[in-house]
């Protein structure tokens, strides 16, 4: 497969950001309320990976290695910036429906993330690319989850009411804040009955660690139990040296008192 | 100060941070597994985000409102929070030892809380002044502690139970923060 189709392939559906990565989950949660939300929020998200994606590699030579993070978020604020003026400028409804969303774009793991984890290494085209994949799959993602909940939740699809619906008493809870909770546990639900690949159910069992060396999942919140539990393994080796180190003593004496007696 | 009030049970109850708002998801599903860490989270969400708004309603007031820089926001202040963060660290790790050993281990992790940079651009989107922006951000903090703390309770009790197969794990947290949510918007009727 081509190189550059193979980055759209990875990004929409191997490593689809929102469905088997659940990274971004703020945005994920809180804009869907509607299918037009969802879309405009996965396209603008998109918009910034692209860009922030071909910039960081470009200037991935300059960056020096110890400042790249505060060097990435500098980069994807300014288009982020760029991406909420343009929005406010042609788009006012879209911006009065998202509102604070658009500028959180900045702290959207999956920019970060696909920055430190492929632009800074590839070169600019390709991470691109990756960029557009990852934003075509979350596009999606947010799409497809605003779509259903609107549907649910207020019997409509993009706003236009569906015909053989009308009978059909929306349950206006799943437009509400409670709505996305449970849509997203009924889908990670789904994704671990069907044992589809996501990073709920993947990686288990494999590892001794407390987080069971599950990066994708991992958000540094399994730390303190990892620390605890190498801390323990610490101290039971060293209570095993010092055990193994008495014995060689006893065994030294041993030996010593035996070629005495002979 | 009736005001003050109402902006504060408005931040921390009405529109909860997590449950309403949905900032703030990531250590609210992570580090919900104990109380005690939970209660721990919660309190270094407390100090830094007082911190946090406060400096930036500051900068916002002084600097780029009056050189009509608003536009610079976004950048501004998440620069100002992770600058401020790393420095928070740096001065509890030399000068207050007992409280960096309780809270140190969380504050790296609220660097990318999105929920402390969204105070601030609500602060701003409000047309909040200083002392009103402390106090949202002191509100919304509490209303994070308080829902992680609820949070990490009802899990340590959900451990003991008997739950179907694919609902185990992050779907039975999400099904209960759900629940939560429901709840929390009984207090809409509040204000």
């Amino acid at each position: 497969m081509n190189k550059y189709a193979e980055r759209l392939y990875n990004g929409t559906i191997k490593e689809n950001p929102t469905f088997v990565m659940m990274l971004g989950m703020c945005p994920t949660l809180a804009v869907t309320t509607s299918a037009t939300n969802g879309l405009g929020m996965g396209l603008a998200s998109s918009a910034v990976l692209v860009l922030s994606n071909f910039l960081i590699s470009l200037l991935r030579k300059v960056i020096p290695d110890k400042v790249r993070i505060p060097a990435f978020i500098v980069i994807v604020a300014s288009f982020v910036t760029m991406i909420q003026l343009l929005i406010q400028g042609y788009l006012p409804s879209l911006n009065a429906s998202l509102g604070i969303y658009i500028p959180l774009i900045v702290v959207n793991c999956i920019i970060l993330g696909r920055a430190e984890a492929y632009a800074y290494k590839n070169t600019p085209l390709l991470s691109a690319f990756d960029g557009l994949g990852m934003g075509l799959g979350f596009t999606a993602a947010l799409t497809i989850l605003g779509a259903c909940r609107e549907l649910i939740g207020a019997g409509t699809i993009f706003d236009k009411a569906i015909p053989f619906l009308s009978n059909f008493e929306p349950m206006t809870i799943m437009i509400m804040a409670p709505g996305a909770f449970f849509m997203l546990a009924i889908l990670t639900a789904l994704q671990n009955k069907f044992k589809a690949p996501s990073a709920t159910n993947t990686g288990s069992q494999k590892s001794s660690l407390a987080c069971n060396g599950n990066c994708a999942s991992c958000i540094g919140s399994e730390c303190k139990e990892n620390h605890m539990a190498i801390e323990k393994e610490k101290e039971e080796a060293e209570a095993a040296e010092k055990e193994r180190k008495l014995k060689a003593a006893q065994e030294k004496a041993k030996m010593k008192q035996e070629g005495s007696e002979q | 100060m009736k005001e003050m009030f109402v902006i504060l049970v408005g931040s921390a109850l009405v529109n909860n941070v997590v449950l309403s708002q949905f900032l703030g998801l990531c250590p609210f599903i992570g580090v919900s597994k104990r109380t005690e860490t939970a209660a721990g989270m919660g309190a270094a969400v407390i100090f830094v985000m007082t911190i946090a708004s406060t400096v930036a309603s500051v900068i916002y007031t002084f600097i780029l409102d009056p050189l009509d820089l608003e536009y610079l926001q976004t950048i501004v202040f998440i620069l100002v929070i992770a600058a401020l963060v790393q420095l928070v660290e740096m001065i509890l790790k030399k000068k207050m030892k007992s409280l960096y050993n309780s809270l140190g281990v969380y504050l790296p992790l609220i660097t990318t809380n999105c929920a402390v940079l969204g105070v601030a651009l609500t602060s701003v989107q409000k047309n909040y002044n200083i002392g009103q922006s402390v106090i949202n951000g002191v509100g919304t903090a509490v209303g994070f502690m308080i829902a992680i703390v609820i949070m990490a309770g009802i899990r340590e009790r959900i451990e003991h139970n008997n739950i179907t197969k694919s609902f185990q794990g992050s779907p039975m947290v999400l099904l209960t923060a759900g629940l939560m949510a429901i709840a929390f918007i009984g207090f809409s009727g509040l204000l």
